[in-house]
């Protein structure tokens, strides 16, 4: 193989990666602290994309939208946690599932008759040239969207981090009787959780929406690129997200370059079963705690 | 002897039962095609949700991979009807080319548990979508097949499907029975509530999961193949569809997870709502269905069969 074809194939990856650090995050960190998988996650992407995309006919950079579109959703997700979600999150594993797919049934019909299931692109946004390293070409718009992706997941990970209530979903994270004893109000910390995953799931729509076309279909291979990087970084770890989502990027790739695009969820799927028997807790180790 | 009497007695008069409506309805309904096409459905949902239950229900293990082993079997039948073979070759070929899949990839991701278990099983209707689609030499790629038995009469079609279909029913339905009351349903019951107690009790985890997976799955291939002989046509798409792996879930939510009969209810009351929304809602359907799925959830989690029973909603 061509040393020049195989950098780009892996920078394109990274490129990718970064905007699946993105979608993986919110769904990893509302898997670990709930125990709750989101089926919701695709769809929330989306729903920023849109959100983005009109923001962009308006004249809003979709960069910039990001900043509104995310605490738009993430509300959204506090809404329906505090009210909906809240009530069966003790129940078994397959009714949480199917609850949550249920509210994914209803949102992407609500955008398929709202938006159409047209593809609809925003045209360049910066309208700078390629850079150009050595032999590899990167777009300037993919290199902007794939570093914010990243910058959000890591302010995330700073939030859990550094600030008092993140400390406190971490807590919850760890050991959720030991945290109720210490004070921490629980079922809040459960709707901030998952307003925070779905505001992050808003910003990864709006830099999707900046550099590839959108429409309500795309919804379930989100959801699916959710699952593998969230898997592959570790459940429930934001950091790991980020590792997840670029291994992600670059394994479809050169996936894509070996055996063909067509069986670009394949690859991503045997590897994720894959990385299910031989490591569930992830890459990082033991289960995250940010 | 007594035991073993009320054992296969009752498989046995659904057997009957079965065979009674599957060669009765069709005359009942020689002409009126659209209550045809509904009880070819309800039979055909009856038919996963009871396989379902079997592995997600008895063992409880979430599995996902219904639409899997339905679009496997669709187009293991449809590909050997076009090389010529008999309708039923194919569908002993869907029933095996289901089992010799479902078997070792059971074995493997049987040991994952709760939402690790079911997204595994998630992946694997992905994966055949694709694989399916991809190689178009002989599953017609995107462009699907068109069955051999395509373009004859559509009313002996529809009677013919719906009297194997209704069989193909009150079979799983019966096998549930008989597993449910059997060593496996007992074993499967052990594992259900504590796998761990189950497994230092001496009982083989593993392999009890991997018989109750396997049957299921060769149960959702047949189904898959008789689907495909009466739409005449099939695709990625449509086959390997994930509500194909939902719907099944969701009727026996409704009727009672677990429940041999559990199943057969939800079945119905699903199908009934499902019809109401399609015909009422046409562009907002699924949302519809979406909305009517949470709000079941939330009220009657434990499903209709087992409220009833117990005087309750728990």
């Amino acid at each position: 193989m061509n040393a020049a074809i195989l950098a780009q194939v892996v920078v394109n990856g990274l490129l990718l990666g970064g905007l699946y650090a993105a979608i993986a995050a919110g769904f990893s960190l509302v898997w670990g602290v709930l125990n709750v998988v989101n089926m919701l996650h695709g769809s929330a992407v989306v729903l920023g994309a849109y959100a983005a995309f009109f923001g962009w006919q308006l004249g809003i950079n979709p960069f910039l939208a990001a900043l509104l579109v995310g605490p738009a959703i993430g509300l959204l997700g506090w809404v329906v946690q505090r009210f909906i979600v809240q009530r069966v999150i003790a129940a078994p594993v397959l009714i949480t599932l199917v609850l949550t797919f249920a509210l994914d049934l209803i949102l992407n019909n609500a955008m398929l008759a709202a938006f159409t299931a047209d593809y609809r692109k925003i045209g360049s946004i910066t309208g700078l040239p390629p850079l150009i390293v050595g032999s590899v070409a990167i777009s300037a718009d993919r290199l902007i969207a794939a570093v914010l992706g990243i910058a959000a997941t890591f302010a995330v990970h700073l939030y859990l981090t550094r600030s008092r209530l993140g400390r406190a979903i971490v807590a919850v994270r760890m050991d959720q009787e030991t945290a109720r004893l210490m004070g921490v109000k629980v079922e809040h910390i459960y709707a901030l959780t998952f307003g925070l995953g779905l505001a992050l799931a808003g910003v990864a729509g709006c830099l999707i929406a900046a550099v590839f076309p959108i429409s309500p279909l795309n919804s379930g291979s989100y959801l699916g690129v959710a699952f593998v990087a969230c898997v592959l970084g570790g459940l429930g770890s934001v950091n790991g997200a980020i590792i997840g989502g670029l291994v992600l990027g670059v394994v479809e790739s050169l996936g894509s370059m070996l055996v063909g695009a067509e069986y670009g969820v394949t690859v991503a799927s045997v590897l994720l079963i894959l990385m299910l028997l031989w490591r569930p807790q992830g890459l990082l180790g033991r289960a995250g705690y940010d | 002897m007594q035991s073993a009497l009320s054992r296969w007695f009752l498989p046995l008069i659904i057997m009957v039962i079965g065979a009674v409506i599957a060669f009765g309805l069709p005359l009942v309904l020689s002409n009126e095609t659209y209550l045809l096409r509904l009880a070819t459905s309800l039979a055909l949902l009856i038919t996963l949700a009871s396989a379902w239950n079997q592995v997600g229900g008895f063992t409880g293990y979430p599995s996902f991979a219904t639409a899997a082993f339905f679009g496997l079997g669709a187009y293991a039948s449809a590909v050997m009807q076009q090389f010529g073979w008999s309708v039923f070759a194919g569908y002993a070929m869907a029933a095996l080319c289901a089992a010799l899949l479902s078997a070792p990839f059971g074995f493997a991701i049987l040991r994952l548990k709760g939402h690790y278990f079911a997204i595994a099983s998630l992946m694997l209707v992905s994966i055949l979508r694709e694989i399916t689609t991809g190689w178009a030499d002989v599953t017609g790629g995107g462009m699907g097949i068109n069955l051999p038995g395509a373009g004859g009469d559509p009313l002996a079609i529809a009677r013919i499907s719906l009297e194997i279909m209704v069989m193909l029913a009150a079979f799983s339905v019966a096998l549930s029975l008989v597993i449910a009351k059997g060593w496996l349903g007992f074993g499967l019951s052990c594992i259900r509530m504590n796998e761990t107690a189950a497994v230092s009790a001496g009982i083989d985890a593993p392999r009890l999961k991997t018989i109750a997976f396997t049957i299921s799955s060769a149960i959702c291939g047949v189904a898959g193949a008789a689907y495909a002989g009466w739409i005449g046509y099939i695709d990625p798409s449509d086959v390997y569809d994930i509500m194909w792996s939902v719907r099944p879930i969701i009727a026996a939510l409704i009727g009672g997870v677990g429940t041999v009969f559990g199943p057969v209810v939800g079945s119905v009351i699903y199908l009934v709502f499902e019809e109401l929304m399609w015909r009422n809602l046409l562009t907002f359907g699924t949302g519809a269905l979406g909305i009517l799925i949470a709000i079941l959830v939330l009220v009657m989690p434990g499903g209709v069969l087992p409220s009833l029973r117990k005087g309750k909603v728990s």
